[in-house]
């Protein structure tokens, strides 16, 4: 297995090399304005051409924007760590009051069968929307931006969260709940102590899916509302033409999700369980 | 009615909706009582309604008609005083096994510390050899036979006053078998504790019990006898064979359970209500032992 690991880990860093490379090479030169005839000169041919910018060049900017990630220097002008801190705020803010409905919910559609075709009609019409159509109307509601990208994220997140909750709990074994009426447990105690660990592996595969979609859509999100953020921030340097940021804003975007995953991926192998 | 017994079915039905219209009458009419510390194993084909009967004494599932009073109670509902150990052992398997057992204790005794509730629960589980670290382990991480101790140590740390055992051994090999059946004996004895047990295995039901329930096929099943197992206590696997009424009473079962318990199957059990025949072969015995010294 130890074999198996390093290989990869061998070929994974090759690959990586060979990408760059190419990236590295196919990047032309800027000519330098010394070789220029007098003509392109006039003709604007010194200015620098706004092209994508080689591999080399993102990782300056990244060690640059690293080295001090917290700097505020007025509303166009914040540290890449400031603007992952806002998106990580709207994201966790959004995506937990979705859990504290979405968990409660799920228990009641997944132990009550009248429940769950009683609100499956609404979870089916409301679930395939996108969660960025319901952005001009959270404008309009709540007349706040933040409050709106908050919203956003919450109705996205919701759905995976609700559907897994119930299914888990829906899918206990009957042993199991047997087991808990014959010690005579209250129906909260049953909940706690024998539904919620039964369903848990369940339920943290609908939560992990909830952050991956939620980390998703703020991006976008945040490219609407403005302001901050790591998708305001993407957008505004897209702007200013500044395509270095734009490319190491959306390695950061993947390293955070793949962080943000990683912690849920933990989190459900702990709950996990083998009959 | 004597209603003095500890435990008294009487005239329990169970009936399933089936869509021809017709219902299904699994049994109809049970009546029969249990003594207090008796050890009761059912014995029946599949599908004759064992484990229906097992779950309306665990109060898991109600039957259509009759009532079972326990201790002059009618029986409704499950209750820490039913202990139940079912087939596939139901432990919980993101609980180790010692936290399976002491899930049961602290459900019984709520006002116990947390030591008491260890203690407690490492106590049975020691009677059925789990200890030196294997109580820490998860049933995924243990044998079925280890599985199904643990399920039995969580039945007796309750300290039930009616322990149910729906085939408790039906899944293990057989020598796993015989040793907790000793494990169980030993654990029982002298705790007057009842026993309810439901079984496929002839020779597992002479051996534990004091009475054999005869169930003769479904639908409308009954129970047709009630064998009496007159081998004394302590019964030893060894010698438990060279008793005089062992083959006895093990051919009375076999041939039961291989001829009559059909002939029984499919007639409504109404006119012949009442308790099982009451069998016993010591008697048969001792008659044909006379008649021989008559010839």
């Amino acid at each position: 297995m130890a074999g198996l690991q390093t290989n990869s880990l061998v070929l994974s860093v090759a690959i990586l090399a060979f990408l760059l490379g190419i990236w590295e090479l196919s990047i032309p030169e800027q000519q330098s304005a010394q070789a220029l005839t007098e003509y392109e000169l006039l003709m604007g041919g010194a200015a620098p051409k706004a092209g994508v910018p080689p591999p080399s060049k993102v990782f300056m900017k990244a060690v640059a924007e690293l080295s001090d990630p917290f700097y505020d220097a007025g509303p166009n002008d914040k540290g890449i760590g400031i603007q992952i801190g806002y998106s990580l705020y709207r994201v966790l803010t959004g995506y937990g009051l979705a859990a504290l409905i979405a968990i409660p919910l799920g228990f009641l559609i997944g132990m009550s069968p009248m429940m769950y075709r009683a609100l499956d009609p609404f979870i089916q019409v409301l679930r395939p929307i996108s969660p960025l159509a319901w952005m001009p109307l959270a404008l309009f509601i709540i007349q706040d931006s933040e409050g709106s990208a908050i919203f956003v994220i919450f109705i996205c997140s919701i759905w995976p969260m609700l559907i897994n909750t119930a299914f888990g709990v829906a899918g206990v074994r009957k042993d199991w709940v047997n087991v808990a009426k014959t010690h005579e447990l209250s129906v909260w105690k049953t909940a706690y102590l024998v539904i919620l660990p039964a369903a848990a592996p369940t339920i943290l595969t609908g939560m992990r899916i909830s952050i991956g979609i939620a980390w998703l859509v703020i991006v976008a999100a945040e490219m609407l509302v403005g302001g901050t953020g790591i998708g305001y921030y993407v957008w505004n340097e897209w702007n200013n033409l500044d395509l270095t940021s734009v490319i190491f804003s959306i390695l950061m975007i993947g390293v955070v999700g793949m962080g943000l995953d990683a912690i849920f991926g933990l989190l459900q192998a702990r709950v996990t369980y083998q009959e | 009615m004597s209603s003095h017994a500890f435990l008294s079915i009487e005239g329990l039905t169970q009936r399933y909706p089936s869509p021809e219209g017709e219902p299904l009458t699994v049994f109809e009419n049970l009546n029969f009582k249990v003594e207090q510390g008796e050890f009761i194993t059912v014995i029946g084909h599949s599908g004759c309604g064992k484990s229906t009967i097992l779950n309306v004494l665990a109060g898991l599932d109600e039957a259509t008609e009759g009532v079972v009073i326990m201790e002059g109670k009618e029986v409704s509902g499950p209750s820490l005083d039913r202990g139940v150990v079912f087939q596939n052992y139901s432990l919980l398997p993101w609980l180790s096994a010692l936290k399976n057992v002491t899930f049961a204790v602290a459900s019984r005794h709520p006002e116990w510390s947390a030591d008491q509730v260890h203690a407690h629960a490492m106590q049975y589980l020691q009677l059925v050899g789990l200890k030196d670290g294997v109580e820490h382990r998860k049933p995924s991480q243990l044998s079925g036979g280890m599985r199904q101790r643990v399920s039995i140590a969580r039945a007796f740390a309750t300290q039930p006053k009616l322990l149910l055992l729906d085939e408790p051994f039906g899944a293990l090999d057989a020598l796993t078998r015989g040793t907790i059946q000793d494990e169980l004996l030993k654990i029982w004895a002298g705790t007057n504790q009842t026993v309810f047990m439901i079984t496929h295995d002839v020779d597992e039901a002479i051996y534990l019990s004091d009475r054999i329930l005869l169930m003769s096929n479904g639908p409308y099943a009954q129970i047709a006898e009630s064998v009496e197992i007159e081998i004394p206590r302590p019964r030893s696997r060894a010698s438990i064979v060279d008793d005089p009424l062992y083959y006895e009473i093990r051919n009375h079962l076999v041939h039961f359970l291989t001829e009559r318990s059909a002939q029984y199957s499919g007639q409504a059990a109404s006119e012949q209500a009442g308790a099982p025949t009451t069998v016993r072969l010591s008697e048969r015995q001792a008659r044909t032992q006379s008649a021989q010294v008559a010839y």
